[in-house]
């Protein structure tokens, strides 16, 4: 059972996941001890899956392409979207796959080094999976804001240093 | 014609002449000096105004609400006050009649003092207070009287304490619960036994109720939701703590009608109304906030159990605050006086805090930090007074 400080837990790592056993024992006002336990249940129940970091590759000097695609699928008997899913998501250059609901099944982000990779990844592999009958690519141009941060906020503390 | 600079003083009204000067003010001059300081000193809100609340003022630009708004506030911002102190305090106030909006909770207090006091009246503070009590009442005319409270009582004003400063003189007393700067509250029980020696010496209350929604432990109770208190409160409070909207200069006084006209008619003539923008602003807040004021509440709640929790491991006291956003811990293992310690800790650690003294005599012995700052701040912020404390000890800084 997931109390409410175990959410404050998982909400503290996702902000910044460098934050220590200690600091976040003291913020959610629990042992050291207990803290770290409830993490390690977390970890081995697949809740957390992993500690990253945000970057932005926009900055960095690299070829990386990413498109999002609308996958639809006609999902047959015996074979449900668990199973296209799956055949899509081994692909290393997917970054994610969400099923969807609305005008298409599948929403994918996929990854390349140029607009020609990610295009031949598209006709050559997604395209051919049986069950697949049309896809949208959509590439990506500039990142705002992503998993709730934004990249180049112009926002800063306008504050005094001391008021009463 | 040339005037000497000594001679205009002189000629200036004396009760302006003899206000001291902040005594936050100096050490803000020092702070802004240095680079790379760590600001425990701030008293608002880190946080920017939740963006809906801004994109509504915008709207409100487009819309045309550029003039003044009716004296007493905006209607439709009247009646959000109503509705919202109803709700979250159980307290209720005709919008028509019974609520002002003002410049601030800052005009607020300060048009209650003028309306409540005769000159020579007093007027009593639970003490370490917010620093506008003392100069507010004496430009009304009247007489600060401070009632000392100490950490042992959580800085809670006791009854008998009160009753002990009473004079024939007094006239009302000032409660601000949660504290700035102690972030101490106080509860029902409390309030009770205070309402009934006010009741029982006929005094009014200006209940600056600002900090209310950040409380922490408890519910908060509003003194005016007592019975026989809501004629004899002027409940005052506003936008600027809970909803982060100190910039936009919109508070609120509710009280009985009577002590309300009084106080409009002040408000009439000197201000004549609030600005509309932040009355658009605040209508936005006060009916569709509530998600963002909880997920800001939650955060300076996860704030200050990781800062007491650090002062206490630094190895100061520090009483539990259960309200608003500062702690108030104890440096008189040090030796120091609070105002030595701030300006130590400033210079050597760069870390801004405000000297517990400059609250009043009994904040002596203490420093206000508040906890208005990012996590990642306030533990940088503990690494380097912990640093600086353990040269101190050493007796490595030179005093
Ligand atoms: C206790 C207290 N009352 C009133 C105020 C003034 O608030 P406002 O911004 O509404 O004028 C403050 C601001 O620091 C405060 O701490």
């Amino acid at each position: 059972m997931l109390t409410p400080i175990h959410l404050d837990l998982l909400h503290l790592i996702e902000e910044n996941s460098r934050r220590t056993p200690d600091i976040l024992a003291a913020i959610v006002g629990r042992e050291v001890n207990e803290v770290k336990a409830m993490i390690q249940d977390m970890e081995n129940a697949k809740i957390i899956l992993r500690y990253s970091a945000t970057i932005n590759w926009e900055k960095v000097e690299t070829n990386r392409v990413t498109a999002f695609i609308d996958v639809k699928v006609t999902p047959q008997r015996g074979v449900g979207f668990d199973s296209i899913a799956e055949r899509i998501y081994r692909f290393p250059e997917v970054r994610s796959v969400s099923l969807m609901s609305g005008a298409y099944d599948l929403s994918i982000a996929v990854e390349g080094s140029s607009i020609q990779e990610v295009a031949r990844f598209v006709s050559d592999k997604l395209s051919t999976i049986e069950h697949i009958i049309s896809t949208t690519t959509h590439f990506k141009l500039k990142t705002y804001k992503q998993e709730g941060v934004i990249f180049e906020d112009q926002e800063e503390d306008h504050r005094l240093v001391i008021s009463p | 014609m040339s005037i000497s600079v000594n001679s205009i003083a002189s000629r200036l009204s004396p009760i302006v002449n003899d206000l001291p000067p902040s005594g936050i003010r100096r050490f803000f001059e020092l702070a802004n000096s240095l680079e790379g300081v760590i600001s425990l000193g701030v008293g608002e809100p880190d946080f920017r105004t939740p963006w809906h609340v801004r994109e509504a003022c915008v709207y409100s630009l487009e819309k045309g609400y550029t003039g003044y708004s009716a004296n007493a506030g905006h209607p439709e911002l009247c009646a959000a006050i109503s509705n919202y102190l109803e709700r979250r305090f159980d307290v209720s106030y005709h919008p028509g009649s019974e609520i002002l909006v003002t410049v601030g909770a800052s005009e607020a207090i300060d048009l209650a003092l003028r309306t409540l006091l005769l000159p020579g009246e007093e007027v009593l503070i639970p003490e370490p207070a917010y620093v506008s009590y003392r100069p507010c009442t004496l430009l009304a005319g009247g007489k600060p009287v401070g009632v000392p409270t100490s950490a042992d009582d959580e800085f809670r004003m006791r009854a008998a304490d009160l009753e002990a400063a009473i004079t024939p003189l007094s006239k009302a007393v000032i409660l601000c619960y949660p504290s700035n700067p102690t972030g101490s509250t106080l509860s029902r029980a409390d309030l009770e036994q205070l309402a009934e020696v006010i009741i029982r010496h006929d005094l009014f209350v200006i209940a600056d109720e600002i900090y209310a929604e950040l409380t922490y432990q408890g519910e908060h109770v509003s003194i005016a939701s007592l019975p026989g208190m809501k004629e004899r409160t002027i409940l005052v409070s506003g936008m600027s703590k809970a909803f982060a909207m100190t910039g936009w200069r919109i508070g609120y006084a509710c009280t009985n009608a009577e002590i309300l006209h009084g106080m409009y008619k002040i408000h009439q003539y000197s201000i004549m109304c609030a600005p509309i923008t932040g009355q658009m602003a605040a209508i936005e807040a006060l009916t569709r906030g509530e998600t963002e004021k909880d997920r800001m509440v939650h955060s300076y709640d996860q704030r200050r159990r990781f800062i007491v929790n650090a002062f206490r491991d630094l190895g100061l006291d520090c009483h539990e605050p259960k309200g608003a956003f500062y702690a108030f811990p104890s440096i008189k293992s040090t030796g120091l006086s609070s105002e030595q310690f701030a300006e130590l800790a400033l210079i050597h650690a760069k870390v801004a805090m405000v000297p517990g003294s400059v609250f009043g005599d009994s904040g002596e012995g203490f420093l206000r930090a508040s906890y208005a700052t990012s996590i990642d701040s306030l533990q940088e912020a503990i690494e380097r007074l912990d640093g600086f404390l353990s040269r101190l000890r050493r007796g490595d800084i030179d005093l």
